[in-house]
């Protein structure tokens, strides 16, 4: 493996893996601030050991995500120097700002987790509160920093110079809010989701009904809602990405060819070489509409495009498609559970129910990290879109696949013992948090 | 002006850092060197002392590393380049004492062969942690770092893998060890684990004593010319004086056992005292290399705008973060009252 392949592949691993602890990290005080209300309010016992129990969950992604976002802070500089040495003062600011949040995030969260007995009650919920949105607020500014990689601001680029630098221009780009909103709404579908399937499969065992049935209902009134509202913000970005990087819409879509009418590719092999995609379903003008608004008007395609400035198109095409068929897939749950709700039907106790939100337990994550592969894959070979390459930023250190294999073990070690840790909080329900409704 | 904020920003996120954060490391050390009948009682200790702000304290390692990068691009990736190991390995041990600790805490199972799993994760790292912290802060005043060499090894080997570097990082973790002890000290109301802590605090100090000595002979050896920084310049050779009566008064109140609140804030002092003699004695250089020159926080920051936003945004920040914290310490000290 060459060292520039490998720092690639550190870099999506340390990604790929804190964006998952990050968004449950971020999106389960939230839900855990829902249930404390609840519990303050109605003084039912249950919402009280659904908080406790949820916030021991927390502790672990917490601490998980900020450990792996420390190491990502350092990563950065350790493989990308080139590029920290130059972007660092300009995209600055969002990842200043996100150092407060997540500070204040730190404290709010050991206020609400050793503030049982301790706190007063409204003093104690609005800690939760505090960390669910310093939590959100980080997300939107981290986002904010990587949407200026996608669309750079705020500094003018003259004969390799980096001048007229602006770091509140760089922060608000034209890409922050789409990608932002994007993102969190993400993180709430895919933590909604997976939550509620964790439930639902409880239900389905018929272990501490009560306790799971509730549980369940916060989840996935913000994963389901999150979904639905998806799609919308999806076409945001984009026709964000069709304005500012008609290369990576083009390798999305796999389109190759500026057209008139211009087809969306449904599925298919993409084949680089003859410039064309096997076995897809096309739909004309419709790419023409979702870009355009209107049926005729051509898109640019990749022959617009020079072939060094072209991003991978197969990975960059299935990963998009990945994500848009599990996004619809997961829209279409979400209606289903509203509409059923809505005819006030006992969906609870029917067997399919439960079971297709135990099959879509992680469909929101893998929706999540094929976003990802979208946006990252899709810019190359730029790390700042068309100001530097990818290549002219990694480190001049070589043996990088030497970490890259010691940080493959490390998450790989870390998952294991993550999912092994929630499997024991389970299974300790009706011991610890639950005893009563047993 | 707003960029002798950034760097007093800098330098008190580095100071706390090693305050809060090393004593943090420091619980993991003292319980790494814990007798085994012990090691139960003194972990619920240290549990209750630093369960609830743990987190808090590490904060300032993520507001440091932005300071760096966002103020000071240039010795960042330089820093980043030619300390990759180090700052690697560091890393790496704060992955696993991070997850570690809570894992711990959060196991839902409590059974001895995974607690016992977890505790050895998070000893080893707790002494890891700080030892590379020291060896990477060793190796920027080392001037070892060599920009011109054409081998792996001394490009990116010996920059950190030389005496004077690894003794500073001894150094330090004594240093941590000591903080650790001294805290808890002020934590418990039994006497005999005063006692105990006590005498932990003073064989962490003859070993912080021990590895400062050693620093001194590694710098004769690696010709860092230490001596010469702090005792020709007045600030520092003050500092160091300060820190050393500091240590005689505090074995005075230690061996009376008077008031407990006052060693922690003198322990405080000397470590800060250290810190202010070294980063005095070099003000500004920040990174010296092989050859003789060095990078400057006052020359090698970014553009103005650039360090106007910082240093607003860490002003601002602060504003918020500051009361907080205050409110987090004290939420957890009045419960024992």
């Amino acid at each position: 493996m060459d060292d520039f392949l490998a720092a690639r592949s550190q870099m999506a691993l340390s990604l790929g893996f804190h964006i998952i602890y990050s968004c449950i990290g971020m999106v389960m005080p939230v839900f855990m601030a829902i249930s404390h209300f609840k519990w303050i309010k109605t003084q039912d016992p249950v919402y009280k050991n659904i908080t406790v129990a949820w916030s021991k969950g927390v502790a672990i992604f917490f601490a998980t995500g900020a450990v792996s976002g420390t190491m990502l802070s350092f990563e950065l500089g350790l493989l990308w120097p080139g590029f920290m040495k130059h972007a660092g003062p300009i995209f600055g600011m969002p990842f200043s700002l996100e150092g407060v949040a997540f500070f204040i995030e730190a404290i709010a969260l050991g206020l609400f987790l050793y503030g049982w007995n301790r706190l007063n009650n409204w003093v104690h919920w609005t800690a939760g509160i505090i960390v669910g949105v310093s939590g959100v607020a980080s997300g939107i500014l981290v986002v904010a920093a990587n949407s200026w990689m996608n669309s750079p601001s705020g500094f003018d680029f003259v004969n390799g110079q980096y001048i007229n630098i602006d770091p509140v221009k760089a922060m608000f780009n034209k890409a922050w809010f789409s990608e932002s909103l994007h993102m969190i709404i993400a993180a709430f579908s895919a933590t909604g989701f997976a939550v509620a399937g964790i439930h639902a499969l409880m239900i389905y065992r018929k272990q501490n009904v009560l306790f799971h049935t509730k549980a369940f209902k916060i989840a996935i009134l913000f994963g389901a809602a999150a979904a639905i509202l998806q799609p919308f913000s999806g076409d945001l970005s984009a026709k964000n990405a069709a304005k500012r990087q008609p290369a990576k819409l083009a390798a999305m879509e796999a389109y190759f060819h500026t057209q008139e009418y211009a087809p969306l590719v449904i599925g298919g092999i993409p084949d680089t070489a003859a410039k064309k995609v096997n076995y897809g379903i096309e739909i004309p003008g419709l790419l023409s509409f979702l870009v355009h608004d209107n049926f005729k008007t051509p898109v640019n395609g990749l022959d617009k495009i020079p072939v060094k400035n072209q991003p991978p198109v197969a990975v960059t095409h299935y990963a998009f498609q990945i994500m848009v068929g599990i996004g619809v897939l997961m829209m279409l749950i979400g209606i289903i559970y509203f509409y059923e709700l809505w005819k006030k039907k006992d969906l609870l106790s029917k067997s399919w129910f439960l079971k297709t939100f135990i099959w879509a337990t992680p469909l929101g994550f893998i929706a999540l990290e094929a976003g990802w592969t979208v946006t990252e894959v899709g810019r190359q070979p730029w790390i700042i879109q068309d100001v530097m390459r990818t290549s002219e930023a990694v480190t001049p250190m070589p043996g990088i696949q030497y970490s890259f294999y010691l940080f493959s073990f490390i998450y790989f070690t870390l998952s294991v013992a993550v999912i092994f840790l929630l499997k024991r909080q389970i299974q300790m329900v009706p011991e610890l948090y639950d005893r009563k409704t047993a | 002006m707003m960029l002798y904020i950034v760097i007093l920003f800098l330098f008190a996120a580095i100071t706390l850092y090693f305050l809060l954060g090393g004593a943090d490391f420091g619980a993991g050390i003292i319980e790494l060197f814990t007798s085994t009948d012990n090691k139960h009682r003194t972990r619920k200790i240290m549990y209750q002392a630093i369960g609830p702000i743990w987190e808090a304290n590490h904060m300032w390692l993520i507001i440091t590393v932005v300071v760096l990068f966002v103020g000071f691009p240039v010795i960042y990736s330089e820093m980043c380049i030619y300390l990759h190991i180090p700052l690697l390995i560091m890393l790496l041990g704060v992955i696993a004492r991070g997850t570690a600790f809570s894992f711990r805490n959060y196991d839902a199972v409590k059974d001895e062969k995974t607690q016992a799993f977890y505790t050895h994760i998070f000893v080893y790292s707790s002494f890891v942690t700080p030892l590379f912290l020291g060896i990477i802060a060793g190796s920027a005043l080392s001037g070892q770092i060599d920009p011109k060499a054409t081998d792996f090894a001394h490009a990116y080997i010996f920059s950190w893998f030389n005496w004077f570097s690894v003794s500073v990082g001894f150094f330090t973790v004594a240093l941590c060890g000591f903080l650790a002890a001294i805290y808890i000290v002020g934590e418990t109301e039994d006497v005999d684990e005063i006692k105990r802590y006590i005498r932990k605090a003073k064989i962490m100090n003859i070993a912080a004593v021990i590895c400062g000595a050693l620093v001194f002979l590694a710098s004769h050896f690696e010709r860092v010319h230490l001596a010469n920084w702090i005792f020709g310049n007045p600030v520092s050779l003050v500092a160091v004086i300060a820190a050393t009566i500091s240590l005689v008064v505090l074995y005075l109140i230690i061996s009376h056992r008077k008031n407990r609140q006052w060693i922690r804030v003198l322990a405080a002092f000397q470590v800060c005292m250290i810190l202010i003699s070294v980063g005095f004695s070099r003000f500004p250089r920040f990174v010296i290399f092989k050859d003789g020159s060095s990078m400057s926080l006052l020359t090698e920051h970014a553009n103005s705008n650039s360090i106007d936003d910082l240093g607003i945004g860490l002003l601002v920040g602060s504003l918020f973060i500051l009361p907080a914290l205050g409110y987090l310490y004290y939420a957890f000290k009045k419960k024992d009252r």
